[in-house]
């Protein structure tokens, strides 16, 4: 470490802490309800699945959270004919 | 043919999870399609050391399982677009998995991936079984300490005896990482000699990663060493032994200490 990197270098430990914070946050409100996603993805699918056939293998669940917001996006391939069910 | 790697040491704590994501991330910076896998279900941690944490939707147990696809568990890194990361659940426990299960997700990652790293769990308990079960390689890492060379000569027993390579009569290959390696210690006769290491463990060195602010600074920021600091003394001796499980001839490294002007003045130094 030089002289000037001492006092230029960009702190580390603050993101580890922000980082921290936020995991934990998380996942303390989750304890208990551990398959969150799972069972989001499944009663979704199923009110969809009542109106429209789906393919279980074209569907893409993302996650992303952040300090103020989280995102849950279930992405549901349509099929090329819409098969809606009567 | 895709090789599976498990990264074990029986001991905990000597670096086993920063080695995975490093070593993993060394070998898609070089090309290939890697998969790091974290078997240490209920304690997980290999998400946070990537930067991943955020991005964990579904584990190896909802895959196990049958709750969820392949496909749907895998995070693609956002940094080396070869490689991936498939967690481990936190909430559940390891008996959530079984041998069966976990035939068929390695089956399925050999289809897809070059290597697939198992950053196994500490001890010798199903989880660290479970982790090197379908082992074409194994990386035994410790720490040139008395208990943690201990804790790798155990392990090689293990590797020699429960794998599913040891049970058909083959050999597993074996290969030393020398972790938290400290050449100023080394220098003054205070740490077992990297010598003595090798001549109680028996097995070739994969290489010698120093003891460095560098690896803290990375998982601090949840980026492998390998991708945070490619300059750095540990980012280097990652990829020099990334290449040599790629099967390069690469001289091993060995750290010396190097003292900066402040160090000098005030005893510090930088690996």
């Amino acid at each position: 470490m030089s002289i000037f990197g001492f006092f230029t270098r960009t702190r580390t430990a603050p993101v580890a802490r922000e980082r921290l914070q936020l995991l934990l946050a998380h996942e303390r409100s989750l304890s208990g309800k551990s398959d969150l996603a799972v069972i989001l993805r499944e009663e979704i699918l199923a009110v969809i699945a009542k109106h429209i056939t789906i393919d279980r293998e074209k569907v893409k669940v993302k996650l992303d959270r952040d300090g103020t917001i989280s995102t849950l996006e279930i992405d549901i391939e349509m099929p090329e004919v819409v098969a809606v069910k009567t | 043919m895709a090789k599976v790697l498990v990264v074990t040491s029986g001991k905990g704590g000597v670096g086993k999870t920063t080695s995975s994501a490093a070593l993993g991330a060394a070998l898609a910076q070089a090309g290939k399609n890697v998969v790091v896998v974290d078997f240490d279900v209920g304690l997980r941690n290999l998400d946070l050391i990537m930067g991943a944490e955020r991005r964990v939707v579904f584990d190896l147990v909802n895959v196990v399982q049958g709750d969820a696809k392949l496909a749907q568990a895998l995070i693609r890194d956002k940094r080396v677009e070869t490689l991936s990361l498939l967690p481990a659940s936190q909430t559940r426990d390891k008996d959530a998995l079984t041998p069966e299960g976990i035939e068929r997700v390695i089956n399925e990652l050999r289809e897809k991936f070059d290597w697939i790293v198992c950053d196994s769990p500490a001890g010798i308990e199903r989880g660290a079984t479970l982790a090197m079960r379908h082992a074409d390689l194994a990386v035994v890492v410790t720490n040139p300490e008395v208990s943690s060379v201990r804790d790798a000569d155990r392990i090689i027993g293990i590797l020699d005896s429960k794998t599913a390579k040891a049970e058909a009569g083959e050999q597993i290959e074996k290969h030393l990482l020398l972790t938290r390696y400290d050449a100023g210690r080394a220098a003054r006769g205070e740490m077992l000699k990297i010598e003595d290491v090798l001549e109680i463990l028996a097995i070739p060195l994969l290489g010698i990663i120093p003891d460095s602010e560098d690896v803290l600074r990375a998982s601090n920021v949840g980026c492998p060493v390998t991708l945070h600091n490619p300059a750095s003394a540990p980012a280097r001796a990652y990829a020099e032994a990334a290449r040599r499980l790629m099967g390069e001839m690469v001289d091993v490294t060995l750290p010396i200490e190097k003292k900066t002007l402040m160090g000098r003045l005030f005893g510090w130094k930088v690996a």
